[in-house]
């Protein structure tokens, strides 16, 4: 179960508060009866799906009730940023500066689950700690 | 809520409903207005100057005056409880300033839970941190227990109003009772 | 020590414990409070306890924890509790308690499938792959369920479950996971500045290794006793809480580690009410996993004899329990670590035959004291094979390299070949495991959460680093938490050390040789099988995994994995960290469904949802259907009725006098706010903004794509409030869906929404008589014709309580909707049913509410429509706002396929028969004659007998419906087709003059 920070709320909650909503920044056009079919498509059918940064609607459905976005790494699931719907887009470059290591998969291929060494000190011997 | 004798009888969800399990009681609570507010910041001095108390600002925050609790539940939601037989819709009555106010008074029921272990016997089925350093006394939230959807109030430091809509009402006193035997 | 008596006096810690009686297979034995099943069954001498899962070889207790993929048994209570695949080693001992042996018949001594050992030759890895695909056909026939028959392991109870299970949400600063020395540093630690400390191991004590380590001294205390003073002072203090017989299973995102915690299981009596386990979902700010490792076997040749164990469950059975695992005992190790289970043997009276040791040239302090006390060391030898059938009797030894054999007679024979961390948690938190070469074991390296690991699972190899690592461990959690209180460190002033050892198959069990070698006990994989997977081409781990099932019981490889791992690695000539690991999935043991279900049972597996008139409605006889999670009554049969005529009397008496309905579980949404008629004519289809206060329009809703999305009565209360009426199943949905639009593109309205589906209960008086029934009762409102025409709503009161009065009808009678506050429903339900009775009129349900309105035509959305259907499809073409300029769906309906000629629209359907009634569902077709597949041009949506009409009559969706009037289409059914004849939606009173009454 994912913890979200709802930014209306102030505080991360559990997921069973809340409710995704699918992808984030599509917006209905003002004047959408005169929308070309092509158009039409684009923001009625088609999504993203990437594997890697994705931005989504979420709402805290049984909580404050708000809509919300917030940008999740679909590989990790981790969240990186939240934010209140109308507020602007964070690019992607912006928010993959400060991404943390990216953990692993046991099903990696096997040459990268191995690292070389192994990422910190460990003790090994009696005594060493 | 003294009624005339002309007046249909009130028949609560969980009449006759009551228990105590393992130091924990559940009792369903009185009849009480409620009121369902929604507004924008602009507007919360007016109304709260109208309902007599200053509407919370912080989330999970409640606030009371006398018998009168308004809990907020989102940045332009609250629930307005009242336990004293003052009716916040009338108070509202009238008033220009940009707001919805619905009576929901018997849209929902609520049970208290009291007792030492009320906070372990909530968790069974709700997901907050129920610690009183997460949830002092006078947190409220709308949030889940089990199956449905909850306002949970702290009354006190062993002691819980859980709100629900009244067609779960009895679903959310099952889940309490078993909860309560298994703590 | 007698015959059948293996305790040995001043041995063990459980002292002069209380005699306990329990049975195994039938036979009665005793054992003492404190024991595990496996414990007091070897303090009788019995080791065979089970038949392996496909050869059925004899079994007993491989370890004395909760790796054990051997000793699975059955734990009988009663009929209803009857728990398979129980691991004797961890099942602890209570008065009565019930076990027998799984997967032998008739015995466990004389099982029949034991010829599967005999034909094992046949039996390779990829057996059931192979063989069973030939003839094509045979495999549903007469494999699978011959297959079926034999699988399985353990029988699973054939009553429900009478236990009750319990769930928590928990939340804390740092949970520690694992309670031996370094959980115990660690949660000492983390604890010290008054954070929230959850604790959790597996077993009733605390102590971890120290179980079976007696040597330690810590604080010039001995190991254990310094163990459970620190578990003492844990215990006392209020910020933590300690959770044994709690195995945490899972380690889910963002630190969410899934605990269950059995609480009865070990008890003689439990209390009735008391669960039977509790699953924990903790939500920890810090994780330290202390999970400490796994001794792993040697992988030789016969090498599964019940007798044959690690060395240091031995030491746990001598040590903790005091039970002699035998008399003449073989060890046979590749590192130090089975020596003191031969010294502790030796030291406490039991005779130790030999050790057998691989290594060449073994030395240090262990070995010398073995030799010290007299214990033969085999140094640079090989077992190549052992005796005895339903228990150990020999072991032949050799040197490595070959040479003479000697066989030594044991009756048990323990053996070691090095110590697997248990980096199962940490693997499934999505860290990053990493080989480390020189010790050859996979260790936590990258983190993907905020956890440490600490101890064994760590790689420490003595108790002064474990019990380091944990202090440190706790010390830099509080520290990041924001707090800096050290606790006071123990010092460790003697331990033992437990590094080294050997992977994969010794040799003597080597490539040419066909010997079982069992690498996988619980799912009997052999070091053959492992190398005839990669012979036949299995180069990933993962696939040899499958094609081996090496690591997929129940045990999940705690054993085996890393032997298995070894074994391809050596035959594909690659070293092990280009083979890869494969994966940990929890849970970490098996846990149980009732666990995981726990409270979601019985009333509250989910919630039911009734009216306030619902006690009414039972009272009266009513039958009940589910909609959703509500009880509607269905229809009110009187004596001697069925479901038909019940519905029949119902719709008749509708038309001829009225009927009362229970309309509560509609859903109903207050629209408020200076901007609600702009939200509503962006959410709706249809023109609100001249909809007087006190009118009522029929709205429909569509999503974006131009599709019926919901529909309802909506009634405006005043300029700036709207009463909002939705279907039953589509109440939360439509919140939603209008909160979104609200929300996310139209923040700029004021105008809010609030569900008031609770707050009225709704009764509908429907027919001719229905202002009659409800004028006496009624204050304040002129509900006269004139005054209250069809569609309009009035605010007032009824028997002394508020309404919301409603004109409008579902049935196409004169008909009220009285919305009165939901407490006082059934007050006014009654009332207005002492009117009503007088005129003659009934109650009725839900089906003959789902008639009158087919009579009328109207549709049900979900029924008649599919999510596929356009407001011009359902023939609501008048309902959409033609002027608007913007509503939800207002683009969608322009798509090109949805403007297409031979959409699908709803019409009526007559039988040519009057008294043949169409099922629902059903397809239609234009010509009968045509052959199979035949082209469906529509299906049937509505069907009913309709009394009022003499006739049954059906609505169906069919391609250019509109155009066929008159038609005669044609219903395929099983065994005849049914001709139908296309007409007008409308059946009854089609100019609609009785609304008006």
């Amino acid at each position: 179960m994912l913890l979200i920070h709802c930014p209306y709320c102030e505080e991360a909650r559990p997921e069973l508060e809340f409710r995704n909503g699918g992808e984030a920044h599509i917006a209905r056009s003002t004047s959408i009866a005169d929308e070309s079919d092509e158009a039409f498509e684009a923001f009625f059918f088609i999504r993203t799906n990437p594997k890697g940064l994705v931005y989504e609607r979420w709402r805290h459905i049984h909580g404050c009730g708000r809509f919300f976005n917030a940008v999740r790494d679909s590989v990790t699931d981790k969240f990186l940023h939240v934010y209140k719907a109308g507020e602007a887009k964070v690019e992607p470059s912006a928010l993959m500066a400060n991404l943390p290591e990216h953990g692993a998969y046991a099903n990696v291929p096997a040459a990268e689950l191995n690292a070389k060494t192994p990422a910190r000190k460990r003790a090994t011997k009696d005594g060493e700690a | 809520m003294a009624e005339a004798a002309t007046t249909a009888a009130r028949r609560g969800m969980l009449d006759h409903r009551s228990d105590v399990i393992n130091g924990v009681s559940l009792v369903p609570a009185a009849p009480a207005y409620r009121m369902s507010l929604r507004a924008r910041p602009d507007d919360l001095v007016a109304l709260g100057e109208r309902l007599g108390l200053a509407l919370p600002t912080r989330p999970k925050t409640s606030a009371s005056a006398g018998e009168r609790h308004a809990l907020w539940l989102g940045p332009d939601e609250w629930l307005v409880l009242d336990l004293g037989g003052r009716d916040p819709m009338q108070d509202l009555a009238g008033l220009q300033v940009l707001h919805s106010a619905v009576d929901v008074s018997h849209r929902n029921t609520a049970v208290l839970v009291t007792g030492e272990k009320a906070a372990d016997v909530i968790n069974a089925g709700c997901p907050q941190d129920l610690s009183l350093q997460a949830f002092p006394v006078g947190a409220c939230s709308r949030t889940v227990l089990g199956k449905i959807e909850i306002v949970l109030l702290r009354t006190g430091e062993d002691a819980f109003r859980v709100e629900c809509w009244r067609s779960f009402a009895e679903y959310a006193f099952s889940y309490l009772a078993d909860a309560a035997r298994g703590v | 020590m007698t015959a059948a008596n293996f305790r040995l006096s001043g041995q063990g810690r459980l002292g002069s414990a209380r005699p306990v009686g329990f049975s195994f297979d039938g036979k009665a034995y005793k054992g003492v409070e404190g024991d595990t099943l496996a414990s007091a069954l070897l303090a009788n001498g019995v080791h065979l306890v089970g038949r392996s899962f496909k050869y059925h070889r004899p079994r007993g207790f491989l370890s004395a924890g909760p790796e054990e993929p051997n000793a699975l048994v059955g734990i009988h209570r009663d009929a209803a509790r009857r728990a398979p695949n129980v691991r004797a080693t961890v099942q602890e001992l209570y008065d009565g308690l019930t076990a027998v042996s799984q997967n032998r018949w008739p015995s466990l001594e004389r099982d029949v499938g034991a010829v599967n050992d005999l034909a094992s030759p046949f039996f390779s890895a990829g057996f059931y792959y192979k063989t069973f695909m030939w003839p094509k056909d045979a495999w549903a026939r007469l494999y699978e369920p011959r297959i079926r028959e034999a699988a399985g392991l353990g029988v699973a109870p054939h009553l429900p479950d009478p236990d009750t299970y319990a769930q928590r949400f928990a939340h804390c600063d740092v949970l520690v996971v694992g309670g031996g020395a370094a959980g115990l540093a660690a949660a000492l630690a983390a604890a010290e500045s008054g954070q929230r400390v959850i604790l959790c191991d597996e077993q009733p004590e605390l102590g971890g290794a120290l179980h079976f380590e007696n040597g330690a001294v810590i604080d010039g205390q001995d190991g254990w006793a310094w163990s459970q003073s620190a578990a003492a002072a844990l215990r006392a203090r209020d910020n933590v809480r300690v959770l044994t017989r709690t195995t945490a299973f899972g380690y889910y995102a963002q630190n969410m580690v899934g605990l269950v915690e059995r609480i009865t299981d070990h008890l003689a009596d439990p209390e009735p009410t008391a669960p039977r386990e509790r699953l924990w979902q903790v939500r920890a700010k810090k994780v330290i996993l202390a999970t400490g490792a796994i001794e792993r076997h040697m992988v030789f040749a016969d090498n599964d004899r019940p007798g044959i164990m690690l060395a240091s469950a031995a030491r746990t059975y001598l040590n903790h329990f005091g039970v002699a695992v035998g008399r003449e005992i073989g060890v046979f190790t590749a590192n130090d670590s089975a020596y003191p289970a031969a010294i502790d043997l030796k030291k406490a009276g039991i005779n130790i035959a030999a050790i057998v040791d691989l290594r060449d040239n073994p030395s240090g302090p262990l070995v010398e004291e073995a030799r010290s006390l007299g214990i033969e060391i085999n140094h640079g030898r090989t077992v190549v094979r052992t005796g005895g059938r339903l228990r150990v009797t020999s072991m032949t030894i050799q040197p490595k390299t070959g040479g003479t054999e000697r066989t030594i007679p044991i009756d048990a024979l323990l053996m070691s070949s090095g110590w697997t961390p248990s980096v199962h948690l940490f693997s499934q938190s999505r860290g990053r495991v990493a080989y480390d070469e020189a010790s050859r074991r996979f260790l936590p390296g990258t983190y993907a959460q905020d956890c440490a690991s600490v101890g064994a699972c760590n790689g420490a190899e003595g108790l002064a680093a474990t019990l380091a690592e944990g202090y440190a461990a706790g010390e830099k959690a509080l520290k990041e938490l924001g707090f800096t209180a050290k606790a006071s460190r123990a010092k460790v002033e003697k331990a033992e050390t437990w590094g080294g050892g050997m992977l994969g198959a010794v040799p003597g069990a080597g490539p040419e040789k066909i010997v079982k070698a069992f690498v996988d006990f619980q799912n009997d994989v052999t070091a053959k099988d492992i190398r005839l997977a990669v012979r036949e081409g299995m180069r990933s781990i993962e696939h040899v995994k499958r094609f081996t099932t090496n690591g997929m019981a129940t045990d999940q490889g705690k054993t085996s994995n890393m032997h298995g791992l070894a074994i391809a690695a050596e035959v594909l000539d690659k070293p092990i960290p280009e083979i890869g690991l494969t994966t940990f999935r929890a849970p970490y043991t098996p846990v149980t469904f009732g666990a995981i279900v726990n409270h979601a049972k019985g009333e509250l597996f989910d919630p039911t949802r009734r009216t306030p008139f619902h006690g009414w409605e039972e009272a009266q006889g009513a039958v009940f259907e589910d909609v959703g999670q509500w009880k509607r009554a269905w229809y009110y049969p009187r004596k001697g009725e069925d479901m038909h005529a019940a519905v029949n009397r119902e719709c008749k008496t509708v038309r001829t006098s009225a009927g009362m309905f229970d309309a509560s579980t509609l859903g109903k949404i207050e629209v408020v706010g200076p901007d609600a008629a702009k939200f509503m004519e962006l959410l709706y289809t249809n023109p609100w903004a001249k909809l007087e206060a006190g009118r009522c329009r029929y709205g429909i809703m569509l999503r974006e794509d131009g599709f019926i999305y919901d529909d309802g009565v909506v009634g405006r209360l005043s300029d700036d409030r709207f009463h909002v009426t939705t279907t039953t199943g589509g109440a939360p949905r439509v919140m939603h869906h209008m909160e979104d639009y609200l929300q996310t593109e139209f923040p700029h309205l004021d105008v809010w929404l609030t569900s008031i589906t609770e707050q009225w209960a709704v009764i509908a008086v429907q027919g001719p008589k229905s202002r009659e029934i409800i004028e006496p009762l009624v204050e304040g409102i002129d509900i006269s014709d004139a005054a209250m025409p069809h569609m309009s709503v009035r605010e007032g009161t009824i028997c002394g309580v508020p309404t919301r009065l409603f004109r409008m009808s579902f049935t196409g009678e004169r008909g009220f909707e009285i919305n009165v506050p939901a407490d006082h429903g059934r007050a006014v339900w009654e009332a207005v049913w002492e009117e009503a009775r007088k005129h003659g009129a009934c109650p009725y349900g839900t089906e003959a509410m789902h008639v009158l309105r087919a009579e009328k035509g109207y549709i049900i959305v979900g029924q008649d429509t599919d999510g596929t259907v356009t407001p011009g499809d359902a023939g609501l073409d008048w309902a959409v706002g033609k002027k608007k300029t913007d509503f939800v769906g207002i683009r969608g309906l322009k798509r090109p396929d949805l403007v297409a000629p031979g959409r699908r629209q709803l019409v009526g359907l007559k039988t040519v028969d009057p008294k043949v009634v169409l099922e629902e569902g059903a397809q239609i077709v234009a010509d009968p004659k045509q052959p199979i597949p035949m082209k469906m041009i529509g299906f049937v949506t509505s069907s009913y007998w309709s009394e009022n009409c003499g006739r049954s009559i059906a609505l169906g969706l069919v391609e250019g419906g509109f155009e066929r009037m008159g038609e005669t289409l044609y219903v395929p059914m099983a065994d005849t087709t049914i001709a139908v004849e296309v007409c007008g939606q409308v059946f009854f009173d089609e100019k609609g003059e009785r609304l008006h009454g």
